[in-house]
């Protein structure tokens, strides 16, 4: 299962990648493998304000529908449009080209909500056994 | 049986493609001999029985005096006296029972579903496949018929039945030759193993109905669009309310309809049109096939092919169109 170091998770894996003000957005590894192949996803709107912990998308499975939770509070600034075509993407590169969203992220202390990579990777061995 | 191996799209693309292997020796399988007539047999299935022909299989249902849905079958007719009814695994305890108290005098009814195991072989490289294990003579088998064949020195029943729209075979062998047979199936590079995800997307795509979910006790087989495994010219239990049912139609009735985007109808979504809700979403998958939403569920008798009607719960509002079954026409079968 990969856990990419560099990025931030929450305990609903979604995964979060700042860079400067703009955070990249996505659901991680563990969670694309646990829901098998993915075919569709509905995204936020571009300039949508969302709230850490509160619903953002929905991404479904052949097996089953899930929600997907915003990481940090602030606004959409991009979605990426490949996903609608090719939701597949989410489950061959779910930390590169299967990205959600990216947003501008509002409440720099709400980072502390959030696990690194060794905290997640403990909290996935946890809920697995 | 797992859900899936390694992945419900990749093994429903290689059932349609080349072939897979289901393990399917969940199902309940009863051996029973009896006089169709005399046992009271005919009586507890909805199809006319003692017309098969040996070596044939025929669907059908058994029903209580409601005419609701207590299973659906297949009927396997070994000789003149001799049958393999092949049943839901939820439903096989029930089955056997109902069976106990409507057959009457000389029969000898056994559950063999223990002892038997099933291995399902479909896909359009199905026929090559089991000609190399069972040779040649297979060719011969005609859909839905069936013959004894030998594997290994074991005895088994192949039909040429199946649950995935193409063509394929349903294997019964001992349970304790199963898993020689798997695994010499799994040695032919043909064949991957498929779950129970992909046999769900497979039967959902021709409109074959699942038991538990599209078939039911609160649903009678005329409702669910199957009258034509009904015969009307004999008697049988549930017949009565079956004709008033006939006569004045029903008051719902099972629907296959396609969304208009990737997003998958569920079991239990609710139907509306407009404002006013219609139905109940039975089964719902998106379609690997067709790259959308696809989906079945019981609506007011008035929407018929062609209606545009909407499925929802909390977080979906799908619209979507009733259509003809199957949703997939060109297939292998």
């Amino acid at each position: 299962m990969s856990i990419p170091k560099n990025l931030l998770y929450t305990k609903d894996h979604e995964w979060v990648r700042i860079e400067g003000k703009v955070a990249y957005v996505g659901i991680t590894d563990h969670a694309q493998h646990f829901l098998g192949d993915i075919t569709f996803v509905e995204l936020p709107k571009i300039g949508e304000e969302i709230k850490q912990a509160s619903y953002c998308s929905t991404v479904e499975s052949v097996k089953a529908a899930s929600e997907v939770f915003a990481p940090l509070s602030g606004k959409v600034l991009s979605i990426n449009t490949e996903l609608s075509a090719h939701p597949e993407l989410i489950n061959q590169s779910p930390y590169e080209k299967g990205y959600f969203f990216t947003m501008e992220f509002s409440n720099e202390a709400e980072k502390a909500n959030l696990m690194a990579a060794d905290g997640y990777e403990i909290y996935i061995e946890g809920i697995s056994k | 049986m797992p859900i899936q191996y390694q992945g419900i799209l990749a093994e429903h693309a290689h059932t349609r493609r080349a072939v897979s292997v289901f393990d399917i020796c969940h199902m309940g399988e009863f051996l029973l001999e009896a006089d169709p007539v005399l046992s009271g047999l005919e009586r507890v299935i909805t199809q006319n029985i003692t017309s098969m022909l040996s070596g044939s299989c025929r669907y059908g249902f058994m029903l209580n005096a409601q005419a609701g849905i207590l299973d659906d079958l297949v009927v396997y007719r070994i000789n003149e006296n001799k049958w393999m009814l092949v049943v839901n695994a939820a439903t096989a305890l029930n089955d056997y029972e109902h069976l106990k108290i409507n057959l009457s005098g000389q029969y000898l009814l056994q559950n063999v579903s223990d002892k038997t195991g099933k291995l399902d072989v479909q896909g359009p490289q199905s026929l090559d496949v089991l000609k190399d294990i069972f040779g040649v003579r297979i060719e011969g088998l005609g859909y839905y018929r069936f013959s004894d064949f030998v594997f290994e020195g074991e005895h088994c029943i192949v039909s040429r039945t199946g649950y995935t729209g193409e063509l394929g075979f349903e294997i019964y062998i001992s349970s304790e030759h199963v898993a020689k047979l798997w695994e010499v199936l799994l040695k032919d590079g043909r064949v991957r193993p498929a779950g129970l995800g992909s046999r769900d997307t497979l039967r959902l795509e021709m409109g074959y109905p699942l038991y538990g979910q599209d078939l039911d006790i609160n649903h009678t087989p005329l409702s669910a669009g199957f009258g034509r495994f009904i015969d009307f010219s004999k008697e049988f239990i549930g017949k009565d309310v079956l004709f008033k049912e006939q006569k004045s139609g029903p008051e719902e009735h099972l629907v296959c309809f396609k969304a208009d985007c990737r997003r998958a109808p569920r079991h239990g979504f609710a139907i509306f049109d407009k404002d006013r809700r219609v139905g109940t979403v039975t089964s719902g998958s998106f379609s690997p096939s067709l790259s959308v939403g696809i989906g079945m569920g019981y609506v007011d008798y008035s929407y018929d092919i062609g209606a545009n009607l909407v499925v929802k719960d909390g977080l979906a509002e799908i619209p979507v169109k009733i259509v003809k079954k199957p949703f997939l026409t060109k297939t292998s079968l």
